[in-house]
């Protein structure tokens, strides 16, 4: 396609781009810069049906004056990115200096609650994008060697975790794992231990969110690779066979290196999407033993009375940057590929 | 603290001839939000029935905290009127959101009482007309049984539980909504204050909580949880009201607003008929209890036509000062309203009322504590970490965003 006629094509897109996703995250990233002024505080008596005390209230005509001046708050550079509640900077230095084996260190570090956040965002993309591209391409390779006639049905059964909208999904099995539900009391049975609960231990809550997040993730890689088999060529299949190639030779040097990009394709997405694994934690009620940084920034925004803006942003920042630096390898690869292709 | 002890017995002995409120037909658009409980529904199905010619909109959502800030601020902001608590008329103060009503109080209040009026500076932000708190709901069979008299403090409801734990008739006899976030933030708050303590250095914005009360406060909490269900850090108010309801638990710290669904008659009429209701417990030794005292009014939006807000006040000052409304209800809250007669489901807010307990703090910083507790005090009760540590966790926790919001 000539350069002007992709430029013309590409225009409404780009446009809807710009205004849809790079313009806000253009704002985010200078909001994150950004701190409130300092509250300027007065002394005033609050009467309540309880009785009337001296308490401090925040003096809004001061304050207006100085959020008229300067409407986005107090220049804080990357002040907010450093603090206690993200990269932590001054802290990490102090544990480094105070804490006498490593394992002490890395248990001061992840205790604080950016690095706590993305060390369960971490181990949940480690388990489970590879756990979902195999697990898809199973099912993929499974369904594609049965009759035709159950696999319609067959088909539609395996993208129903899909189908379910996440909330769902993870409030019923969250409500079958309760202590008092199916799956809790019967594990406290078989274990014979009646304080058992899978919601209270972290371990166990993480390992039900992983396998949650395998389960619902799986479908969407199903598909792509069933269509993927479709197009697999049957000539050096065949010839494969009459060479005597077993079923696990032929996947291994004829469908796989056909179906290469694909995977490409699905891991990326994979590992995008379980960056932002937020809606289990939800679902789960896991706040307390798992945190990931979709929550912290939900967290700011919406947990407490008083939104936190400025830290939300920054988390953000911090998100957009850490899917960059995950999908840099696959990515450059590709790019790669790409030239060598040309 | 002694003007609802005063409004309380006034109403026992004063009038009972019953009388709508005032309504002045009120026109415009009237467009409230509140939180999701039985007695809100009520207050503002009687609000409703004064909202003469102007379009009457209403949103209940549990989510109400989370909407409130973001709708107030937009101009016109989406809703006329927000009713709120004492925690959360705070964000709506911090941000200049609300307005005060003097004018439209002294217009059309009438039968509203003074002590029903929330004044700030000297001006009325918000009208007040139901009292809440936490308080212990018993099983007076299973204490009965076991020879258990009805516990006064933290201590004896855990010496309570472990017997009962012992007798083998529950596993897990004590409940309290010690959810993972706000719900447990509340508990830790409440226990404080019941061991006496304040959370900021006087006149300061300075954190004060890492010291022997925190500590003490802590060390209840996780002995409460040992005797509860083991997925506590899950439970809210809604799930421990279903615990309660299956009959595994016979001890719980649980809001007052809650007792009407509790006592009603769904459900196994033997539990119903042996849940009982008593104060607060205190705790350490203290003697005012380990609860907060709530009161939810309404407020009115700052962003919004003056003459809404002089429909949405008409129409919210009706409910206010309903005395029909009061003694159709009175199952459902503990009313502020004049009319109010107490039953046996108010014992719990009459009793705390009694005995002390102080307000929840309506500090403008306070939200950013009770955010840092919620979330860092976790680790301790999953036994992860210390006391002193955790302590530590939300103070500086609470450090970092108090500096990003401008208050240290």
């Amino acid at each position: 396609m000539p350069n002007k006629t992709f430029f013309w094509f590409f225009l409404p897109t780009g446009l809807a781009m710009i205004l849809f996703i790079g313009l806000p995250i253009i704002s985010t990233g200078i909001q994150s810069f950004y701190a409130q002024h300092d509250q300027v505080v007065k002394e005033v008596k609050k009467c309540d049906p309880f009785g009337c005390t001296v308490s401090i209230v925040v003096d809004q005509e001061a304050t207006s004056i100085l959020r008229d001046e300067k409407p986005l708050g107090k220049f804080n550079g990357f002040g907010t990115y450093i603090d206690r509640n993200h990269l932590a900077i001054e802290q990490i230095s102090d544990f480094w200096k105070e804490t006498d084996t490593f394992g002490e260190f890395i248990n001061q570090v992840t205790n604080l609650p950016f690095y706590k956040a993305l060390l369960f965002t971490l181990t949940y993309c480690l388990f489970v994008t590879p756990n979902v591209l195999l697990l898809g391409f199973i099912i993929a390779l499974s369904l594609n060697a049965i009759s035709r006639k159950i696999r319609g049905p067959l088909i539609f059964g395996t993208i129903l975790p899909m189908i379910v909208t996440p909330l769902v999904g993870s409030l019923v099995l969250f409500w079958m794992i309760d202590a008092e539900g199916i799956i809790g009391a019967n594990l406290q049975l078989m274990m014979e231990d009646p304080y058992l609960s899978l919601k209270s231990s972290r371990t166990l809550t993480w390992i039900t969110i992983i396998i949650y997040g395998i389960w619902h993730h799986s479908p969407f890689a199903f598909v792509v690779f069933y269509a993927a088999l479709q197009t697999v060529p049957q000539e050096p299949v065949e010839a494969a066979i009459i060479d005597g190639a077993s079923r696990y030779q032929r996947i291994r040097h004829i469908v796989l290196p056909h179906i290469y990009p694909v995977v490409t394709f699905v891991a990326l997405i994979s590992l995008m999407d379980n960056f932002r694994v937020f809606e289990p934690i939800i679902g789960f009620s896991a706040e307390g033993s798992a945190q990931s940084l979709s929550w912290l920034i939900y967290d700011n925004l919406v947990n407490e009375e008083v939104i936190l803006f400025g830290s939300a942003a920054a988390t953000s920042m911090m998100t957009i940057i850490g899917i960059a630096i995950l999908l840099a390898p696959v990515l450059i690869r590709t790019w790669k590929e790409f030239r060598t292709a040309r | 603290m002694r003007k609802i002890l005063l409004t309380l017995l006034f109403v026992l002995f004063g009038t009972t001839a019953y009388a709508d409120g005032h309504c002045s037909k009120p026109s415009g658009s009237i467009n409230i939000l509140a939180n999701d409980f039985p007695a809100l529904r009520t207050f503002v199905e009687t609000a409703k029935g004064c909202k003469g010619s102007a379009d009457f909109k209403v949103t209940h959502s549990s989510e109400h905290n989370k909407i409130a800030v973001p709708a107030l601020t937009a101009n016109p902001s989406e809703f006329s009127a927000r009713i709120a608590a004492n925690s959360s008329i705070v964000p709506l103060m911090n941000q200049d959101l609300i307005r005060p009503m003097d004018d439209l109080v002294k217009k059309y209040g009438k039968g509203i009482q003074d002590s029903q009026l929330i004044t700030i500076d000297g001006k009325v932000m918000a009208v007040a007309f139901m009292a809440n708190t936490q308080h212990l709901y018993y099983r007076e069979d299973v204490l009965k049984e076991l020879g258990i008299p009805v516990p006064k403090t933290y201590e004896e409801v855990v010496a309570a539980s472990e017997k009962i734990r012992a007798s083998g008739k529950m596993q897990h006899p004590y409940a309290a909504a010690y959810k993972a976030g706000w719900n447990l933030a509340e508990e830790f708050v409440n226990m404080f204050i019941g061991h006496g303590g304040e959370f900021f250095k006087a006149g300061t914005a300075e954190p004060n909580i890492n010291n022997a009360k925190g500590v003490a406060t802590l060390n209840m909490l996780k002995k409460l949880a040992s005797l509860s269900n083991p997925d506590y850090l899950t439970h809210d108010s809604e799930a421990i009201k279903v615990e309660w309801e299956s009959g595994k638990v016979a001890l719980m710290t649980l809001w007052a607003s809650r007792s009407g669904t509790l006592l009603d008659d769904e459900g196994d009429a033997k539990i119903t008929a042996a849940t009982k209701l008593t104060g607060p417990a205190t705790v350490g030794g203290g003697n005012i209890p380990a609860a907060t005292l709530w009161w939810d009014g309404f407020t009115l939006a700052k962003n919004r036509s003056d003459s809404d807000a002089e429909a949405t006040f008409i129409a919210l000052a009706h409910a206010a000062s309903n005395k029909k409304m009061v003694a159709d209800a009175a199952d459902q809250a503990v009313w502020l309203v004049e009319g109010f007669v107490p039953g046996p489901k108010s014992i719990g807010v009459i009793e705390a009322v009694k005995m002390g307990a102080k307000p929840y703090p309506m500090l403008p910083q306070m939200g950013l504590m009770h955010g840092a507790l919620g979330s860092e005090i976790v680790e301790f009760l999953q036994g992860k970490e210390s006391a002193e540590q955790a302590l530590k966790d939300v103070e500086a926790a609470y450090i970092s965003k108090a500096k990003e919001q401008g208050f240290l």
